[in-house]
């Protein structure tokens, strides 16, 4: 595990990611996997191919090099959601909550331009930072037992999307059709560490649209 | 080239295709997933002529009852499910041939958890994200994403190894080590060990835990004295390795197992070592747990000495299949001749069938 730092802002993010990709196109024998999350990179391997002592140093190595230069592009992902009614059951709380209008609270969530820290839990959710202060809340008391696909959390500070229908204790305010998790793809994910996301609202039928032209 | 080769007559309670899981994927949120004892399935598939990493059952608790649809050879490891072809007791862990029509039943384990059942060739699934293990999470892998079911076909690839040349192999006795009623796991101290008073940890080395009912694929739960934190459990969120031990505010420590999700925000105090994760998937609710700490040093050296196991299991059965095999017929006679290849080079040795004694030389 290298902990690059203890914190989460973009910065320190970017060096982590930076870094795993570095380990990943070193292609260093015995080593398995690099995960990459907010602000550390644990490095699988296999020390029956490669020593401690030896990944340490080739470690030691990748990290004077890459991580002055994190010159780094990122992609933008637009995720179509529909906001409440029954893709977004959990709307109408997070307005009384917040003490804002529906209207309001979409617009908070449709203005920014996350950043993604990670992917994680099960199947390629993706750890979402930049959601407004003023759409802060807590979490269910009792998670749900079945959250659909595609459905648009928040929770404490953060917020994200159910790549797969999963237990989940965020509040639901809205559902996209976009596929995020496909196992048959080689990268299953189409969104990546590092890259931005934003929420983009699209009407009721406009996303019943798209599932079928997705299905076709 | 694959074939149907089993149909799913009683599932069991919970029957997965597994291999050794999916390395790679972590980084996208994908679990490692994989066969929960390891060290059964490797086992299973060294007995059958496989490579060690394909593809087989994982029966857990109660076994499925499978119809052969082709001769094949399976062989079952791990806690004895009392199995049965035709109604006729099976010897766990050896290689035994199947008729097509046959009917293999496992029964309902008396002490262990999982068996493990290999087939010549392995299960042929679809490879997703490089391995063919179900991830029962996200509903995908393995068997369409699921457990069996009744009326499921499961379809083999092509043997590596005829069954005529692998007939008669079991597993040395004791090989897979005892079933305690108290299981001592090694660990190594970390990722996190520094988020815990000196008497959290000496509470975790020394203490006396208990598992919990909730244990599945992911995870299990474990009761006993409370590990103190420094501050608080809540680190940020950050890879989980196969075995951590992550201890909730609570005090009581989950460890993480194939299923776990791959990322998580409790501290981890330490990780067990691999051999010991497959061994705990053994283990049923109730049974007691102690923690020895080991260095990485010693750990590594622990898993040389378990590689080294199925080194040995190899080496005993090689020539039956590692290597190709020509049968000679002579004079009324039939001799094996194995080849092993070199640069220009090639090391000959021939066997008479019969009594398997070396009757030539080695020829260079």
């Amino acid at each position: 595990m290298v902990e690059l730092g203890d914190g989460i802002n973009v910065a320190l993010n970017l060096q982590v990611r930076a870094l795993g990709l570095a380990v990943e196109r070193a292609g260093l024998a015995g080593v398995q996997e690099a995960v990459p999350t907010y602000r550390s990179l644990a490095i699988y391997y296999d020390p029956l191919r490669i020593g401690r002592g030896a990944l340490k140093e080739n470690i030691d190595a990748l990290l004077c090099s890459t991580l002055d230069q994190v010159g780094h592009r990122s992609r933008v992902v637009e995720i179509p959601t529909v906001y409440g009614g029954i893709c977004g059951p959990d709307l109408e709380f997070v307005a009384r909550h917040t003490g804002l209008s529906e209207d309001e609270v979409i617009r908070l969530h449709t203005e920014p331009l996350y950043h993604v820290y990670m992917l994680g839990f099960t199947g390629g959710f993706p750890y979402l930072g930049g959601l407004s202060e003023r759409l802060s809340i807590p979490r269910l008391h009792t998670p749900r037992l079945k959250v659909p696909a595609g459905s648009v959390g928040i929770a404490g500070t953060q917020t994200g999307v159910y790549p797969v229908e999963s237990p989940g204790g965020w509040r639901i305010i809205g559902r996209t059709s976009l596929c995020l998790f496909d196992p048959s793809r080689q990268i299953p994910t189409p969104i990546l560490p590092g890259d931005k996301v934003r929420f983009l609202q699209i009407p009721q039928q406009a996303s019943q649209e798209t599932a079928t032209a997705a299905r076709h | 080239m694959t074939m149907d080769a089993l149909e799913v007559v009683k599932p069991g309670l919970l029957t997965t295709v597994q291999d050794l899981g999916r390395i790679g994927c972590q980084k996208y949120g994908v679990p490692s997933s994989g066969a929960m004892d390891q060290t059964a399935l490797r086992a299973a598939n060294l007995l059958v002529g496989n490579e060690e990493g394909a593809a087989g059952l994982e029966a857990t608790g109660e076994g499925p009852a499978l119809r052969a649809l082709a001769d094949s050879v399976v062989a079952i490891v791990g806690p004895d499910m009392e199995p049965l072809i035709e109604g006729r007791p099976v010897e766990c862990g050896a290689a035994t041939e199947i008729r097509s029509g046959q009917l293999l039943e496992l029964g309902r384990v008396r002490r262990g958890l999982r068996a493990y059942l290999a087939v010549g060739g392995g299960i042929d699934v679809p490879l997703m994200l490089g391995s063919r293990s179900t991830c029962l999470p996200a509903a995908f892998g393995g068997f369409h994403g699921r457990a069996l079911r009744g009326g499921d076909i499961l379809a083999v690839g092509a043997a590596a190894t005829r069954p005529a040349g692998i007939k008669g192999r079991r597993l040395p006795r004791g090989w897979l080590g005892p079933l305690g009623e108290a299981l001592t796991l090694r660990v190594t101290l970390g990722p996190q060990d520094d988020r815990f008073t000196p008497e959290g940890i000496r509470t975790f080395l020394t203490g006396t835990y208990r598992l919990m009912p909730e244990m599945d694929r992911m995870g299990v739960r474990l009761q006993g004295p409370p590990i103190l934190h420094r501050s608080g459990a809540d680190v940020i969120s950050d890879s989980i390795p196969l075995g951590a031990v992550q201890v909730p505010a609570d005090g009581q420590p989950i460890i993480l197992l194939a299923d776990r999700q791959t990322t998580g925000g409790y501290a981890k105090i330490a990780v067990v070592l691999k051999e010991d994760v497959y061994r705990l998937a053994q283990t049923t609710p109730g049974q007691v747990v102690h923690f020895r700490q080991m260095s990485v040093e010693e750990a590594q050296a622990g898993l040389w000495r378990y590689e080294a196991r199925f080194q040995a299991l190899q080496q005993a059965w090689q020539g039956e299949g590692e290597h190709p095999n020509y049968i000679l017929q002579h004079k009324n006679r039939s001799y094996r001749v194995g080849v092993e290849g070199g640069e220009g080079t090639y090391r000959v040795s021939v066997q008479k069938q019969a009594d398997r004694k070396r009757e030539g030389g080695e020829e260079t």
